[in-house]
């Protein structure tokens, strides 16, 4: 038997028919909240559909053959579960362009953002294609690390930058626009793993004990805090509140699965407690966002609706929601982007926000999953500070707009418009394909010639007598 | 690395359950909250926005929703707006009133009543339409209260007042009227800027058109309220109609000396017939028998007929008539009983006095909503009728019943006699202050055959001089036509 031979235990299979299957559903949940964006709003199915849904099982297949050539032992949930979720954040999207459309304010959002997806479904592809082995990026440590910094600080420069809604985390270049954050968030957990595995021994052993941590060596912490406290110190220049919060998560989670000491939490929270009561102090910005979480309906009339229009749209849609083309979710600025849990909500109710935040556990999940089962420490640290990064995205995003937690802004992977996101997130799903098909791929067997058959001879009971 | 990974692994689940739990906190359990809440335009458009169920009366729809050709796709109707304002109040983009108010749920079609036909709306994928809503006007009645108050040349212009008219016997409301009135259709207008612009004028004006005075306004009943004062002495068992009473020309206040007469009617030297004292509404009498019944009985007889109480579930803003809680000097004590210091009551209140005497003392909970359908017109509710309290017994009634019967055959209210038929009425004058206009008011019932109604009339401002304002002459008329138009 298969079990007896591996010693290991268990050898994953590796399901690409499972994933074709779920592809095909995927597929049916984005084409089909298209064609229903267009039966609610012009009763009838939209014209485009065959050219739109071709598109998007085109681009959706192809991932699904790469993967199949690749990376055959990868995790078989988490392509169709992205494809889902970009499929229905395009339909939504489509969605608000027909509203803004009828409010004479015509966006080609949708178009754009079919644009943006086919870009990262190159990359995604990519990346699949050209990184064999995951482990090659642990040379890339500094580099990575470097380049991050540098396209943080990408929108501070003059001519390239630009500042949008009091955050200075656009760069233009030419006609497009990008948010660098966005990118610099996958090569900071690069960087961070490449470090970290590095030296995690001496960052756990060497040192001295204070209070309750065992405090590192300087030497072995001080680049690592460097490459961080710059990211975090630019991103808190540039009013950037969501993507601070996130990479000092980041940061915070890697280093304490790195050590495996527990005390880094501790000194993280209170860190982060210090930084926030701080942040409320001095920063009229911060006051102004908490000040909203706390009554976001006190200042309607002077300052933003955005979070109360959300949370109308949300409890408009109830349990089953309005119906896709049903409901007002233009009501909401910037429901297309940041805010288009809330439009999910009014449309398609507690139900679709109750799936949409599901399919991005099942991510996070395959993800530490992944993570668990692989073999080398980088792979580990990748995979989990992706799926973590991907998870406090998820949370500060969504847990802003519903009035969880102060809002911060940031964009819901795959579902909100926007390009330099919609890449990223396509890249880093790449990257956990690649981790998880290294996990899973069978322990290369070093005796060739074994076969089921001198299996159980080699195991045979043998009569002494 | 993997226990670290498990904890991260754990705390991402803590991190979704909580996203989780707070939509559903959201979406479910404050949903309703957050619907309801006045900045929501969400909700406001699409309720505008519906086929909102038709208010009838009788046949008629007094209230629906006709189709436009704007964004709102269906614009309000009222007809005859002015008559039935009031009782209709206004769909406006802004706020609700009135039934529009009270019945939304029905009228836009969110009533658990209307579950099915919304179901079937669903699998039609036709938009919901709300449920009508029938209301018990008389509408002879109503147009009898409106144009006694509104069109009577012999009141004037500007006159603000109330009618009410009840079945006695059920406790629906025939009639209900208050002037000056207003056009509901201007403020359901889809000309927003000129809604909100009507709206603060109306809201500006010193005479109040958008304030229901029927159930709204309390003001001393006056003599009206010697009902209440002859019910509380015939329910001690000590009195009936032909008691010998307490008259005379004045009675002065106990421990004070003003004194107060009976402005020149004929109320004995002394001691007079109780069914004499209300005939003549003799003051003397009834500050003499209030003092004498003192506070506690008087008070549970006026709770007794509803007041310190609302009773009317149908319309938004019914006042609390009062009859004073906190002990009183015997000199106010007094005063009592004629419906004067701090006695207030809304002519509703008054209207359920009467019913409730004619009732064989029960008063009945007024209601204005009949029934309840579904868009295709099927009955789903039908409102029952509800005791509200056993004000005074059977024989006390029948008393009471008799002597507003000679009231009107002997006494200051002729003037609602119908041939043919059983009228009872009481008359009353009252003045808040000195300088201010005097109140009239009349309640009288009408009996003939199974037909009853019990009418009040309250004009609370007239362009009269204080000594024509009289109970009698002028709200009496606008009484006997509503009672004529409910039965013949």
């Amino acid at each position: 038997m298969s079990q007896q031979n591996s010693f290991l235990g268990f050898v994953h299979r590796r399901r690409r028919g499972a994933e074709l299957f779920l592809v095909v559903l995927a597929l049916v949940v984005g084409i089909g909240a298209y064609a229903a964006v267009g039966l609610g709003i012009d009763g009838e199915v939209p014209a485009d559909i065959i050219g739109y849904g071709g598109w998007l099982a085109a681009l959706t297949i192809a991932c699904h053959i790469v993967v199949r050539l690749t990376a055959p032992y990868a995790d078989p949930v988490l392509l169709p579960v992205v494809a889902a979720l970009n499929g229905l954040g395009l339909a939504v999207i489509h969605r608000l362009d027909l509203a803004y459309e009828t409010q004479g304010k015509a966006h080609q959002y949708a178009q754009q953002q079919l644009v943006w997806m086919t870009i990262g479904v190159g990359l995604f592809i990519a990346t699949l294609v050209v990184l064999r082995d995951h482990r090659v990026l642990q040379r890339f440590t500094y580099t990575s690390g470097l380049a991050a910094i540098v396209l943080l600080l990408m929108p501070m420069l003059p001519f390239i930058g630009r500042e949008v809604n009091g955050a200075r985390i656009w760069i233009n270049l030419g006609p497009i626009g990008l948010q660098p954050g966005e990118i610099a968030k996958v090569l900071l957990v690069i960087a961070f793993a490449g470090y970290l595995v590095l030296h995690r021994d001496a960052l756990a052993l060497a040192g001295r004990r204070l209070l309750f941590v065992d405090l590192p060596r300087g030497r072995d912490l001080g680049p690592i805090l460097m490459m961080w406290l710059v990211s975090l110190g630019v991103l808190v220049f540039q009013r950037d509140l969501g993507s601070s919060l996130l990479f000092f998560g980041l940061f915070l989670t890697m280093l304490y699965v790195a050590t495996e000491r527990p005390g880094w939490l501790v000194v993280g929270v209170a860190l982060f407690s210090a930084g926030a009561f701080f942040g409320y102090q001095a920063f009229g910005h911060v006051q102004a966002r908490v000040n909203a979480w706390s009554d976001p309906f006190a200042a309607w009339e002077t300052g933003s609706q955005q979070v109360g229009q959300s949370m109308f749209g949300m409890a408009w849609g109830g349990l089953l929601g309005r119906g896709l083309g049903q409901g007002r979710p233009d009501l909401i600025s910037y429901a297309q982007s940041d805010f288009i849990m809330g439009a999910i909500g009014e449309e398609l109710g507690l139900t679709g926000v109750i799936a949409v935040i599901l399919l991005y556990g099942l991510i996070v999940e395959r993800g530490l999953r992944a993570a668990l089962v692989c073999r080398d420490g980088f792979g580990k640290l990748v995979a989990t500070g992706l799926a973590c990064v991907l998870a406090l995205q998820v949370f500060v995003v969504i847990g802003g707009v519903t009035n969880l937690i102060p809002l911060t802004g940031l964009t819901t992977p795959f579902l909100s418009y926007g390009g330099s996101s919609l890449i990223a997130n396509w890249v880093i799903i790449a990257l956990l394909l690649r981790i998880s098909d290294q996990a899973r791929r069978p322990v290369p067997d070093l005796s060739q010639d074994s076969d089921e058959a001198s299996d159980a001879e080699t195991t045979q009971v043998v009569n002494l007598r | 690395m993997n226990k670290p990974i498990r904890t991260m692994s754990l705390f991402c689940l803590v991190l979704f359950l909580a996203l989780m739990g707070n939509a559903t906190y959201l979406q479910y359990f404050k949903a309703s909250d957050l619907n309801e809440s006045s900045l929501n335009k969400r909700v406001i458009e699409s309720a505008f926005s519906r086929e909102r169920g038709a208010i009838l009366v009788g046949r008629d729809a007094i209230a629906e929703s006709k189709p436009s050709d704007d964004k709102y796709k269906f614009q309000r109707v009222y007809n005859n707006p002015w008559m039935y304002a009031h009782v209709t109040g206004t769909f406006s983009y802004y706020s609700q009133t009135g039934i529009e108010r009270t019945q939304n749920s029905v009228l836009s079609g969110d009533d658990s009543r209307l579950f099915v036909s919304r179901l079937v709306d669903l699998v039609n994928n036709s938009s919901p339409k709300g449920g009508t809503v029938e209301l018990t006007l008389d509408p002879d009645a109503q147009k009898a209260a409106f144009e006694g108050l509104d069109k009577n040349p012999g009141l004037g212009s500007d006159v603000q007042g109330a009618v009410v008219a009840i079945e006695p016997s059920t406790g629906k409301i025939l009639a209900m009227t208050s002037s000056p009135s207003f056009d509901p259709n201007k403020l359901a207008s889809h000309d927003l800027g000129q809604v909100a612009e009507l709206s603060q004028e109306l809201n500006a004006r010193d005479d109040q058109p958008l304030l229901n005075r029927a159930i709204s306004t309390t003001l001393p009943p006056g003599s009206t309220f010697k009902l209440v004062t002859a019910a509380a002495a015939l329910e001690t068992g000590d009195y009936d109609a032909d008691s010998m009473v307490p008259g005379g020309p004045s009675y002065t206040l106990p421990h004070t000396t003003t004194s107060i007469g009976n402005g020149g009617r004929a109320c004995g030297t002394d001691k007079i017939p109780m069914t004499q004292a209300l005939e003549q509404s003799c003051n003397t009498t009834f500050l003499a028998l209030a003092d004498e019944l003192g506070q506690e009985k008087m008070l549970a007889q006026a709770e007794a007929f509803g007041f310190n109480d609302t009773s009317l579930e149908d319309l938004p803003g019914q006042a609390e008539s009062v009859y004073p809680t906190e002990e009183l000097e015997d000199s106010y004590l007094a005063q009592t009983g004629i419906g004067q210091y701090d006695v207030r009551a809304t002519p509703l209140q008054m209207a359920m006095v009467v019913g409730g005497i004619v009732n064989d003392g029960v008063v009945m909970r007024p209601y204005l909503v009949d029934e309840v359908r579904s868009p295709d017109l099927d009955v789903l509710d039908k409102t029952s009728t509800e005791e509200l309290s056993q004000a005074v017994g059977s024989d006390s009634a029948h008393e009471l019943r008799k002597m507003m019967v000679s009231v009107v055959e002997n006494g200051t209210a002729g003037v609602a006699l119908i041939p043919g038929a059983e009228v009872g009425a009481k008359t009353g004058t009252a003045e808040s202050c000195d300088e201010c206009n005097n109140f009239a008011w009349f309640v009288s019932y009408a009996k003939k055959g199974d037909k009853e109604v019990a009418v009040a009339v309250m004009l609370q401002k007239v362009d009269l001089s204080n000594s024509e304002i009289a109970g009698g002459a002028l709200a009496g008329p606008i009484a006997k036509s509503v009672m004529e138009a409910v039965i013949d």
